[in-house]
């Protein structure tokens, strides 16, 4: 057996994904004729009798081609949501429900995806099979790999292959993405279906076009709240976590980006949701440019294998921070004041027309940092993650429409503007952990165009984190080198 | 005591304040976080004497918004709901709220608004507290009727003096297809309701037109009185 690594970055007691076995099990009788529709709609798929519109659905339950499993169980008094794996407590709520004329528990947990009660029964596919039909030249893209890249790809292929677990630890910039097309490719070859999954729709609707391009003859289905496409069974899904709740024993692989990603502490939740979705024998890919603690750790005492891109795909070192002091950043933002040396770091940029981000702690910091900024130049901007116009904003900064955007921790990840400069303001603060820190340092200087750029971190007395931040990009570049994925 | 309570709404961590008080009385009241109570905008101000819209200047006669007054020059609408209470202005905060509530099915969000509900109902008299029904289909659908949810959770008794015979995807339909639209309810027990005042609950005041079919025909049915609460307005 292999390890199973993603069984391990929860909390010590969590057991294994479980699924409370189907109410009865029905023997498949060959002689009945099932449809064709009803397999493409459920095949690999948990859902509610409301996902189902299909009449023959109890037919298929009947002649052991649907199996059924109650959507919440109970166990030592505790509720357990089959669906999301919840068992928190206080995310179970009592009503009196109509349907079954009880008192009946629900989820609150996953309640957004419809409700998951004591007397819901929750329905999957055991019947044939579906196959996919996939073309042998599956693959159009024509870019080239990097050294560091190519190594990486054959690693990840063959993990793919042998239903291995793998940890794929590639620098902010690395070209993650077009190292995974060739072990995507060989595994629709042989029949398997994949998924990639992350926690934020963002980078669905960032990775989803860029796949559909490089594999445009097969049907790629793209599935976070409120898509389209939610039926459709594809031989390569991209999907936010959240969505892989609707699935179950579905995929023969699952990559999960940005793995660390987590806006609050999900670990249970993604693991469960994971652990349903993949089948038994399965392999799992670890994607980030960050890995926990925990990872690191399982990597050093060879529980987990990885493998490692250190430099980026245009070789040149990633910009390592540099820290300078700005005295109570705080008070003064509060006394409606910059403090001077953040005021003077922005102004040289702004006249040289060099974009930039600038990272608050919080939402409220920045807000009240917002006027005074906006006294430099006004047409900076901020953006937090309940924004609506995020995404506008961002492509204003991008083209160069405005000098510079005001962020929290929204935008560590996933953004790329070439010439950036960045610096994080209260960079000692708790919610700029290493791996925050590594993000942020991570937008800087990722065009092959612009490879350099700065990062400052502006403090009122370092952290631990500020200083293995730094480490940690020096000991990247230092590996890059030694394995000379650098040219400077 | 150092129980940590989440936000029914939101789903984060109640803070509250310890204070010596708690180690007396147990504040039990935090239901929701200050963040999601700021969200809540209470109706206040100048509003219709009628049902409770906050009133501006141009469109209003004698206390009255014009929708109002419209239903009061109307002789076959005349007189039968006295007055509607409104909590909240229906902002988008609250929009997305109540979706959650009746459409998603959480049912634990009404425990939100109960305090609310409760205290206003504590200065309404009254006799009988007739939730607005659903239909069979409906309540099949969604597994329990929003307005009888607000009343329980405040602590409230109910009557279901009302049935539901006709659909209420009132959504779709113009405020001029809502008035004509025959007679939606039916009352299940008229001797219950004689002579009594009666407090309709809903989850939302929209045009007016399901709370005043249901006044209507408990009037007719032989109801003293009829005053409305809903959440939002």
């Amino acid at each position: 057996m292999l390890q199973k690594f993603i069984s391990m970055f929860s909390s010590p007691s969590a057991s294994p994904a479980r699924i409370a076995s189907p109410k009865k099990s029905i023997p498949l009788n060959p002689a009945f004729e099932y449809s064709p529709e009803l397999q493409q709609h459920l095949y690999g798929r948990l859902l509610l009798p409301e996902e189902i519109p299909f009449k023959v659905l109890d037919d298929h339950v009947e002649n052991g081609y649907v199996s059924s499993t109650p959507g919440l169980t109970k166990d030592e008094g505790r509720y357990y949501c089959t669906r999301c794996g919840n068992k928190e407590p206080s995310m179970f709520y009592k009503f009196p429900c109509s349907r079954c004329g009880k008192s009946c528990a629900y989820c609150r947990a996953c309640i957004m995806m419809g409700r998951v009660s004591e007397c819901t029964i929750l329905y999957s596919w055991c019947g044939p099979k579906f196959c996919f039909d996939i073309p042998a030249n599956v693959l159009v893209w024509e870019g080239t790999l990097s050294e560091g890249q190519k190594a990486a790809s054959e690693r990840v292929t063959s993990a793919i292959h042998t239903n291995e677990e793998l940890l794929f630890w590639a620098v902010c910039g690395a070209g993650k993405t077009e190292v995974l097309f060739k072990g995507i490719e060989a595994a629709l070859l042989s029949g398997k279906r994949l998924c990639i999954a992350t926690p934020r729709t963002d980078v669905v609707l960032e990775l989803a076009p860029r796949l559909k391009k490089a594999f445009p003859l097969i049907e790629v289905s793209a599935l976070y709240g409120g898509s389209e496409d939610r039926h459709r069974p594809a031989p390569l899904t991209v999907s936010t976590t959240h969505q892989l709740f609707r699935f179950k024993e579905a995929f023969d692989a699952i990559i999960i980006d940005e793995v660390d990603a987590f806006p609050y502490s999900m670990d249970t939740s993604l693991q469960f949701a994971v652990n349903k979705a993949k089948k038994e024998t399965s392999a799992t890919i670890l994607l980030t440019a960050t890995p926990s603690k925990k990872m690191k750790i399982a990597y050093a005492n060879r529980k987990l294998q990885a493998v490692t891109i250190p430099a980026r795909f245009h070789r040149h070192p990633i910009p390592i921070p540099t820290m300078h002091w700005c005295g109570n950043w705080k008070k003064q933002l509060e006394n409606k004041n910059i403090p001077p040396i953040i005021a003077e770091w922005v102004e040289t940029r702004l006249k040289s027309k060099t974009p930039i981000l600038l990272f608050f702690p919080s939402i409220k910091v920045m807000e009240q940092a917002l006027p005074l900024f906006q006294q430099l130049n006004r047409g900076l901007l901020a953006v937090h993650s309940q924004d609506a116009k995020r995404k506008e904003k961002v492509t204003s900064l991008r083209e160069g429409r405005i000098p510079g955007l005001l962020t929290t921790t929204i935008l560590e990840r996933g953004v790329t503007i070439p010439k950036l400069d960045v610096a994080v303001i209260g960079s000692e603060h708790g919610v700029f952990s290493e791996s925050a820190l590594v993000q942020i340092a991570g937008r800087v200087g990722r065009s092959a165009k612009h490879p350099t750029g700065t990062v400052t971190f502006f403090h009122y007395g370092k952290s631990n984190d500020m200083v293995q931040a730094i480490r940690h990009i020096q000991g990247m570049n230092e590996e890059a080198r030694n394995r000379g994925l650098l040219d400077v | 005591m150092f129980k940590i309570k989440k936000c029914l709404i939101c789903n984060e961590e109640v803070e509250s304040v310890f204070s010596w008080k708690d180690i007396w009385v147990s504040s039990d009241n935090e239901k929701i976080c200050s963040d999601c109570r700021g969200k809540l905008a209470f109706l206040s101000g100048e509003r219709c004497k009628m049902c409770s819209r906050e009133l501006e200047e141009k469109y209003q006669q004698d206390g009255l918004c014009l929708d109002c007054v419209r239903w009061e020059n109307d002789s076959e609408w005349r007189g039968f709901l006295s007055a509607n209470i409104s909590l909240f202005h229906y902002n988008d905060f609250l929009k997305e709220t109540i979706a959650k509530f009746k459409y998603r099915g959480d049912y634990a969000l009404a425990e939100a608004f109960a305090s609310f509900v409760a205290e206003k109902i504590e200065h309404m008299s009254h006799d009988i507290i007739v939730p607005i029904p659903l239909s069979n289909e409906r309540m099949a659908e969604r597994g329990f009727n929003q307005a009888k949810a607000l009343a329980e959770t405040a602590g409230l008794k109910t009557y279901d003096a009302l049935l539901r015979t006709h659909t209420e995807k009132q959504s779709k339909k113009s405020r001029e297809e809502r008035i004509r639209l025959a007679q939606v309810f039916k009352v299940t027990g008229p001797d219950t309701i004689k002579g009594k005042k009666i407090l309709l609950i809903d989850d939302i005041y929209t045009t007016g037109s399901t709370l005043r079919h249901a006044a209507k025909i408990l009037k007719q049915s032989g109801a003293e009185e009829i005053y409305s609460l809903t959440l939002a307005r």
